[in-house]
């Protein structure tokens, strides 16, 4: 985390890709720092938005012809920027604890939900470089929600798809279909990068199969560098000690063994 | 431009406001903390506290509302894992207290001062879910000044206490003679003003919003006692802002939500403000 920098973004390109932007931006010291689960937060320049808003990091370039760019995938309504080539904003990155990778070639199950899926490529480049399987399993509420199903079929050996409505792959959510593709793969090690229900889903799973889980999980992060603790996470420690930490500086990473789904989930309330 | 305050000499007139700054160590990518005027810590009270549930923080118009609930890790982990390192990198550092009891102020003030690396004491006598959180009532003037004359007689010279006031216009004068009959070398003007969350939780809300009321606070303190030395906060986002503060009375500022906005904020206006007279 101390390897993090503020700087003036340059927007390069916007693309859109159904209901999220894909965005590239010239933002030096942030891709030459970045581990995958790491995110940056950008700042609005409306004064009156001072909430910064915590953006996974799809891809980075340390050497592109126009210097170091980060990609980034967000839905449309959650980009507090302009969208015109240019136009700057406020990064600070690469923040927050990235995924633990395995020393050993593991099989590996990487789980994503909407553009929760976008943290997942590079996370997916890396284990194959350490000659893990890998396997992915997207989900969306619906078609346009979901990203990186073709990029998926590049990168993982096998690839499942579920959304909310049926509109492409199977019809229902991550809880439903977990429990198979954690069999199918065999696999080792699940990662998985979403909201806390879909979070604990997966956790509960892996557990049940005898996986490891890293858990990347999404709340809103009011400064996402650990300086107003907004963004609690309940967590169980070392030695069975409950303490609440928070996500943007001890996460967004969590084992998922580690984590008080139903605290935070609110469903013990 | 280092600065004369409450006995201490300061780095500048910047100074990091009471939980917008993490432990410290969060800043230290983004600015050098020793070059700051005063790094105040998030409120710590006797024993560890868990804090409240999400949500905790609701974006509102030009601020923040917030409910942390005081999350801390009490004063001995405090001593243990976050002074070292705030005395280790010459930060100025003013620990931010607050208690249920006259008893838990002085206790917590007692066992600060024998600590290296505490230059001061920031008494949070207006932390604005108090009540909610069964802290020491000192919403009346009389009270706020009780734990001041508690506190002061735990603190040998050369500790510099100060009190963090309620943004209440209409009784922040008649509080601040108070405190300052107790003994306060300092007034920082004002907390985060009483809120509630969108789900009907007692809180805060701090930020540019809040910035006027800062401003009229601090005036009338100023005109009421001349020559007590007042940090002002709220809302503070750029020099400009500072510059106004400082205009209507205060010697030092503190920079709070804008930290949460831009990390990079607070080494900005301290260099910013350099030039100035």
């Amino acid at each position: 985390m101390s390897g993090a920098v503020h700087v003036q973004g340059e927007l390069l390109t916007v693309k859109r890709a159904g209901s999220h932007l894909h965005l590239t931006l010239v933002a030096p010291g942030i891709a030459e720092r970045f581990r995958p689960g790491n995110f940056v937060a950008v700042s609005s320049d409306d004064r009156s938005l001072l909430a910064r808003r915590s953006l996974w990091i799809h891809r980075v370039r340390p050497t592109g012809s126009h210097g170091p760019t980060v990609e980034l995938v967000v839905s449309r309504d959650a980009w507090p920027g302009g969208l015109a080539q240019g136009d700057t904003v406020a990064l600070t990155g690469p923040l927050g604890r990235p995924f633990a990778q395995p020393k050993e070639p593991v099989s590996c199950l990487l789980v994503g939900e909407a553009h929760g899926t976008a943290p997942l490529f590079p996370l997916a480049e890396r284990l194959r470089e350490r000659g893990c399987p890998v396997s992915m399993l997207l989900s969306a509420p619906d078609e346009a929600r979901l990203f990186g199903a073709l990029e998926a079929r590049r990168s993982a050996r096998a690839v499942t798809v579920v959304t909310g409505d049926g509109s492409v792959g199977q019809h229902g959510s991550v809880a439903d279909v977990i429990a198979d593709a954690l069999q199918r793969s065999s696999a080792d090690v699940v990662y998985a990068v979403g909201s806390a229900p879909t979070l604990h889903a997966v956790a509960a799973a892996a557990e049940a199969h005898g996986a490891w889980s890293q858990t990347a999980l999404e709340v809103d992060q009011p400064c996402a560098t650990g300086l107003c603790f907004g963004c609690a996470v309940p967590v169980v420690g070392e030695g069975g000690m409950q303490r609440s930490v928070r996500a943007c500086a001890e996460g967004p990473v969590f084992r998922g063994d580690r984590v008080r789904w139903t605290a935070l989930t609110g469903e013990d309330a | 431009m280092s600065i004369q305050l409450a006995g201490l000499t300061l780095a500048s007139r910047v100074m990091v406001a009471s939980g917008c700054g993490g432990t410290g160590r969060e800043l230290a990518p983004y600015v050098d903390v020793s070059a700051l005027g005063a790094f105040v810590t998030r409120s710590l009270t006797l024993d560890p506290r868990e804090g409240n549930p999400m949500p905790r923080v609701a974006e509102a118009p030009s601020g923040f509302v917030h409910a942390i609930g005081l999350q801390n890790p009490g004063l001995e982990s405090f001593l243990a894992l976050e002074l070292p390192w705030l005395a280790q990198q010459r930060a100025r550092t003013f620990v931010s207290i607050t208690g249920s009891t006259l008893g838990e102020y002085a206790e917590l003030a007692r066992r600060l001062v024998n600590a290296p690396g505490v230059s001061g004491i920031e008494l949070n006598l207006s932390q604005p879910d108090g009540p909610a959180l069964g802290l020491f009532d000192s919403r009346e003037p009389f009270q706020a000044a009780r734990v001041v004359g508690t506190v002061r007689r735990e603190l040998p010279r050369g500790v510099a206490l100060t009190a963090k006031l309620a943004a209440d216009p209409i009784r922040v004068a008649e509080a601040a003679g108070l405190c300052a009959e107790a003994g306060v070398d300092a007034l920082v003007l004002v907390n985060a003003v009483p809120a509630l969350m969108p789900d009907g939780r007692q809180a805060g809300l701090s930020g540019p919003a809040i910035a006027p009321l800062a401003r009229r606070c601090v005036a009338d303190v100023r005109a009421a006692l001349p020559d007590l030395p007042l940090i002002g906060a709220g809302g503070v986002a750029t020099a400009a802002d500072a510059r106004t503060l400082l205009a209507a009375g205060a010697d030092a500022v503190q920079v709070g939500s804008a930290l949460l906005h831009d990390p990079t904020v607070a080494a900005r206006l301290a260099a910013e403000l350099e030039g100035d007279a």
